[in-house]
């Protein structure tokens, strides 16, 4: 430092570069240290949510253990409970929702990028992102007013048809009230949609137009470019999307417990009624008087939160065996 | 910048003069919205020969190319006007099947461009898009294909490795063996060495010049040495002209325009 600052030429104009300069110095300090704050505060908080949901829950956990994973008898009146309904609701839910949403937001998204006339595209694309602004206990409103009238009527037919199917027959079946599991997944998929279908736009949109015209060029149709180039050009981006809408529909509460029936059931019918981590802590946190009711409440939200975090960790490794699938890079 | 350009072999070797036309363009004009790309170009593309494109940026290079392969189609808003006969039918039909016209006239671009897939899947892709080859058949396809782009020695022993993993004069020859490999009729090659060094660029001429004796190959280029050493044939357009078509001996040691000769003799440009 000291031979550096040797050679330097002795300042002319006095003190003042050389005060610009500290202040200069202090101003970058202020920010470095401001921004890392704000940056050690998520940490901080995230380790503080962990430790009050394990503190919550500590009464669950070490009294029921881990049979409360895999029980399913929720009765508060003799203060037994078992999380895996809730578990297998969200689950079930959340795949129904993927199931739906990840090709119609594909869809979506190759027709905006690719197809769409370009005085329809800044409306659809705004409409689709719309749908991300409506408030979920209007979907929930929806669900139940109107879209659960409907499915009810509809029901039966599809029961007494795809319900006699080998195998997966048993999914169409169940009480045709138009409230269940079916019609959870199926307001989620909704709901998810704008955010897989934004992101899953945006980042097709990354891609670079001579790649594509490149696919064009050896006579590719519109699918196979956006199948075989498109998409595995911008797998984690298209992934992070999916990601993101997953972690919607796993934490979802109002509009799912408008129409899911919340009923501790696990079944594989799906027009069963049922319930998900969410709309239990919803509907619960209310009337648990009992201790033991509200650290299992409380073990529910430690077990969605794990959930979250196995989603992300899958999504990761899911990424980085396709990139291995595609070739090494060196 | 004035300087005397050098003829290769492939340009003092005299054109043949029978040569059979591969592709007609008749009275071609391109819009793009409102402002004219193109004006009434007419020529006529030998087959098994080089034909380069020069001229100075923008003056439509590059747009023709993309006229005789329709990828202008891609973009609401370009359109054109005229005929391109090839092989008996009109390129701009509007009901001219795209796809098998992009199998017999395969592209190059100005970048590499290798799809995010291991280097044989490069290859194969295309290939897929219109033959069901077995297993071992898709093998010696790939190997013919890379073979012809002159990139099987160095991509032999990592075929199931990215294709990104090669390095840019690579990747540009894989792209051709990716041309390649379709059996095309025609490649266009819009700016094939722009990205790249003078050794990559070198082995791509030699590579363009191998590749003549079995396609028509249209080639685009800033670089006039280039189109004076791989090509039999040179247009010189200016301003979404056609100046001057002739054998490029020719357009280089006499040209007949006097736009042609300040372009070349670097007055202008």
């Amino acid at each position: 430092m000291t031979g550096i600052t040797e050679t330097l030429p002795a300042p002319t104009a006095g003190t003042k570069p050389r005060g610009l300069a500290s202040k200069f110095a202090l101003q970058d300090a202020v920010f470095h240290r401001s921004t890392q704050f704000f940056a050690v505060l998520v940490l901080a908080t995230l380790a503080g949510i962990i430790a009050s949901l394990f503190v919550g829950s500590w009464l669950t956990l070490t009294q029921t253990g881990p049979k409360f994973f895999v029980t399913d008898v929720w009765d508060p009146v003799r203060s037994l409970f078992g999380g895996l309904a809730p578990l297998w609701g969200t689950l079930i839910t959340a795949t129904i929702a993927l199931l739906i949403g990840v090709p119609v937001s594909f869809g979506i998204a190759i027709f905006l990028t690719e197809m769409c006339p370009p005085v329809l595209k800044r409306p659809l694309g705004t409409a689709v992102e719309l749908l991300a602004a409506i408030p979920s206990i209007i979907y929930g409103m929806w669900g139940l007013f109107i879209l659960a009238p409907i499915l009810a009527e509809y029901q039966p037919a599809i029961s007494s048809s795809l319900g006699n199917l080998p195998l997966i027959g048993t999914l169409f079946q169940g009480p045709p009230m138009g409230i269940g599991v079916f019609t959870a997944g199926l307001i989620l998929s909704v709901m998810v949609i704008p955010f897989i279908a934004s992101v899953m736009r945006d980042v097709f949109e990354t891609t670079p137009p001579i790649l594509k015209e490149s696919a064009y060029g050896l006579g590719a149709t519109t699918w196979e470019v956006m199948w075989n180039v498109v998409l595995p050009y911008t797998k984690a981006g298209v992934v992070g999307g999916i990601m993101l809408g997953l972690g919607r529909a796993l934490g979802e509460t109002m509009a799912v417990t408008f129409v899911i029936g919340n009923a501790y059931n696990i079944s594989l019918k799906l027009f069963d009624p049922g319930n998900s981590i969410a709309s239990s802590l919803a509907n619960e946190f209310n009337e648990a008087a009992d201790p033991n009711h509200m650290s299992a409440l409380i073990t529910l939200g430690l077990l969605l939160f794990f959930l979250s975090f196995v989603v992300l960790s899958l999504s990761r490794w899911m990424l980085s065996s396709l990139s291995k699938k595609e070739g090494r890079r060196t | 910048m004035s300087f005397q350009v050098s003829l290769g072999d492939a340009a003092k070797e005299a054109p043949k003069t029978n040569a059979v036309t591969k592709i007609a363009i008749k009275n071609l004009n391109f819009f793009y919205g409102t402002f004219q790309g193109l004006r009434s170009i007419s020529m006529e593309i030998p087959e098994r020969q080089v034909t380069a494109y020069i001229g100075p940026s923008g003056c439509g290079k590059s747009t023709l190319l993309r006229t005789l392969n329709r990828m202008y189609s891609l973009y609401p808003g370009q359109r054109a006007e005229g005929e391109i006969i090839f092989n008996g039918s009109n390129v701009l039909d509007p009901k001219q099947d795209l796809n098998a016209l992009r199998g017999q006239i395969g592209m190059v671009f100005q970048k590499p461009t290798p799809f995010p897939m291991s280097i044989y899947d490069n290859i194969a892709f295309g290939v897929k898009l219109y033959e069901k080859l077995s297993k071992s058949d898709m093998d010696d396809r790939v190997e013919w294909a890379l073979k012809k782009a002159a990139l099987w020695g160095e991509a032999k022993d990592k075929l199931s490795q990215s294709g990104l993993s090669l390095s840019g004069g690579q990747q540009q020859r894989l792209c051709i063996a990716r041309g390649i490999a379709v059996k095309p009729e025609v490649l266009l090659l819009d700016e094939p060495t722009s990205a790249l060094d003078p050794i990559s660029t070198a082995r791509i001429e030699e590579l363009i010049s191998e590749l003549r004796d079995d396609y028509t190959i249209v080639i685009v280029t800033h670089n006039m040495q280039q189109a004076a050493r791989v090509s039999q044939h040179t247009a010189y357009m200016y301003l979404g002209e056609l100046i001057e078509f002739t054998p490029t001996a020719e357009i280089f040691v006499k040209p007949k325009d006097k736009r042609t000769e300040d372009y070349i003799t670097g007055r202008f440009g």
